[in-house]
């Protein structure tokens, strides 16, 4: 096989990563919208810790994304 | 099928001679990123030039919006950081309209200024400076405080503090990464998917049916899209307002 085919399955191999982040995603706002049914009224005050945990979380998917992307370009 | 990667790339728009600095070229042509950046800016100082001209008691659109804008940066830098947050305002409130604008002129136009690892490096660079210079300036020497927590029992300190160093410089690396990510993630998306309606469309009629599929899902993606330019500049004027709270607040760490 040629470089490419190899470059395009490291890229592949490389966004699995992402699976972690999608998981942290959804049990992050799952817990959150656990809380917020149990107590609606507090749950404004803890939406940007919300926002900071998401981006925290999706951060580390978005850096598999961006090895794959490096892996794929040279 | 089209090349999605395309859109990143930097095209000089007027052309200015390169000259020396200390053995360096410099080279200051007019690029696209740099004119995407100049109407950002341009755009957030009409904006707000114009809602606040005939500040009103009661307020109209414009300065509703502007007003929201303000009130929202000025709650996280009072929450976060305290009473002293108010003297960081003006930086935390520059870098969210800057990255905010950029996203937004990305949105709308043809070139999206950070997506350029360039930029998001040096919008990084310059805040984990002023943590680091404002953190030194107030708790002089104390600032190293900072690698080493409260109340940990000592035996753990040679493992912790090395492991809080590391951390502490990857935070630089990860709010470039997290903005250029998204950025170039979010674009290539909508590139991909546009490619698809073309490539489908011209190939029968259940390729048409795919087409259009397709061109709901750019419906969507676009949406997504604008939620996460807010969000990305949300997020890093929120994490500045942390890493500024880390330093300043160094004694309830």
């Amino acid at each position: 096989m040629d470089l490419t085919a190899y470059k395009f399955i490291g890229a592949g191999l490389a966004m699995l990563g992402m699976i972690g982040a999608g998981i942290g995603l959804g049990i992050l706002f799952g817990n959150f919208f656990q809380g917020a049914m149990r107590n609606p009224s507090a749950a404004k005050s803890q939406q940007t810790n919300l926002f900071i945990g998401m981006a925290l979380t999706e951060a580390l998917g978005i850096l598999a994304f961006v090895i794959a992307i490096m892996i794929l370009n040279g | 099928m089209a090349d999605p990667l395309h859109q990143f790339q930097i095209q000089k728009i007027v052309e200015l001679p390169a000259f020396e600095v200390a053995g360096i070229p410099v080279d200051l042509s007019i690029t696209n990123s740099v004119l995407a950046m100049m109407f950002a800016v341009g755009a957030v100082i009409l904006f707000f030039a114009l809602s606040t001209a005939r500040a009103a008691i009661i307020p109209g659109r414009g300065q509703v919006m502007a007003e929201g804008l303000f009130k929202l940066v000025d709650d996280l830098t009072d929450s976060i950081i305290g009473h002293d947050g108010r003297a960081f305002f003006p930086f935390v409130f520059t870098l969210f309209l800057f990255i905010l604008s950029c996203n937004l002129v990305g949105m709308t136009t043809y070139f999206t200024a950070t997506s350029q690892l360039a930029v998001t490096l040096t919008l990084a660079l310059l805040t984990i400076l002023t943590v680091i210079v404002v953190g030194v300036l107030r708790n002089g020497l104390g600032f190293f405080k900072l690698f080493c927590p409260s109340g940990v029992p000592w035996p753990i300190l040679p493992i912790l503090i090395p492991i809080e160093i590391i951390s502490f410089l990857m935070r630089p690396i990860t709010l470039t990464l997290r903005l250029f990510g998204n950025m170039v993630g979010g674009h290539i998306v909508m590139k991909v998917f546009a490619g698809f309606i073309i490539a489908l469309a011209s190939a029968g009629v259940l390729g048409y049916l795919g087409g259009f599929v397709s061109l709901a899902a750019v419906v969507a993606l676009t949406a997504l899209e604008f939620l996460v330019a807010y969000l990305q500049a949300f997020v890093f004027a929120v994490l500045t307002c942390v890493y500024l709270n880390d330093v300043v607040n160094l004694h309830d760490h």
